[in-house]
């Protein structure tokens, strides 16, 4: 199982540039942390989930002060 | 406004001394917002990614417009970190607002933690601007790990209630040499105005604008506030008396005499 922004999905084994893609999240304006180490968006293609991995998938929102 | 008074954040010039937040508000707004402040500073926070909506919150943000990412969310100097590098990976800039609470009730910034959060973002290359609850001391302390800005509070979070840290601040804007720009709390244009006439370098705004009847209008009405309280503190406001009076007119010729 993989932690995906908090929540448990069955996707370990997948390439990441993949599953962003069938999950429909838009590159352009994403960061991608696995297990706290943030991913080059070059290596999206070579990087392989495992089974275990925490990911947090991060974008800007509307903030201005502890928002 | 004379055009050699510029903002000096990180070797950074800016003409606008009004912080815009954008949070609280429709995306759809930023635009007047940001239009109507004048303002050439915005702040973001970094927050997971929804799948489901693709309309982003940069689209709406003229690219002539700074990105001041925070750090809001974090408990420690290391999450705040751990935020800041995300935000850079966002590829929008070196700029980082350090917010650093562990208080949920009133939601006071972490003095100690920030100054740590600072001393390494500053040495990795970032622009580094702490919100500050504001104590001489540590604001000393963020001037020397590398701050290029103070950001004291004015008053709570989200509160309106204006300079309730008044004297403090005052202390800061005397005695330290990095802009002082006065963050959080402050819910009206005069108390905007009343700020910039301290000596404050900028103010920054959120919820005095989300919550107002009119944005855009309330809006323009910070970014007067703020131009006027500017031009009053570079012209050197007059004198008060302790008691009695001084009159303006002259004190001879009078029909009675």
């Amino acid at each position: 199982m993989v932690q995906i922004n908090g929540k448990n999905e069955d996707i370990a084994g997948k390439n990441l540039r993949d599953y962003l893609h069938a999950a429909n999240y838009d590159t352009r304006i994403i960061v991608v942390e696995i297990n706290e180490k943030i991913i080059e968006k070059e290596q999206y293609q070579n990087t392989i989930i495992k089974d275990g991995d925490i990911i947090e998938i991060i974008t800007f929102m509307g903030g201005g002060t502890m928002i | 406004m004379e055009n050699n008074d510029k903002l000096i954040i990180g070797n950074h010039e800016f003409n606008s001394r009004f912080i815009l937040g954008s949070g609280k508000y429709s995306m759809k707004l930023i635009e007047a917002a940001i239009r109507d402040a004048g303002s050439e500073i915005i702040t973001v926070a970094v927050r997971r990614a929804n799948t489901k909506e693709h309309e982003n919150i940069i689209d709406y943000i003229p690219k002539n417009v700074t990105l001041l990412p925070n750090t809001s969310g974090a408990r420690d100097a290391k999450e705040a970190v751990r935020i800041a590098k995300l935000a850079r990976e966002l590829g929008c800039g070196n700029f980082i607002k350090i917010e650093i609470m562990k208080d949920s009730k009133y939601l006071l910034p972490d003095n100690y933690e920030t100054i740590k959060a600072t001393e390494i973002l500053a040495a990795e290359g970032f622009i580094v601007m702490p919100y500050m609850y504001p104590d001489l001391n540590v604001a000393r302390e963020l001037v020397n790990v590398g701050a290029a800005a103070v950001m004291p509070l004015a008053a709570p979070i989200g509160s309106n209630k204006g300079l309730s840290t008044k004297d403090f601040i005052q202390i800061l804007i005397d005695e330290i040499e990095l802009p002082i720009i006065v963050d959080a709390g402050i819910g009206r244009p005069s108390q905007a105005c009343e700020a910039m006439e301290m000596g404050a370098a900028a103010i920054m705004a959120n919820t005095a604008l989300a919550t107002a009847g009119n944005l855009p209008i309330m809006a323009s009405a910070f970014r007067q506030a703020i131009e006027a309280g500017r031009k009053a503190y570079l012209a050197g406001l007059g004198r008060v008396l302790i008691r009695g009076a001084s009159a303006s007119d002259p004190l001879t010729g009078f029909l009675h005499d």
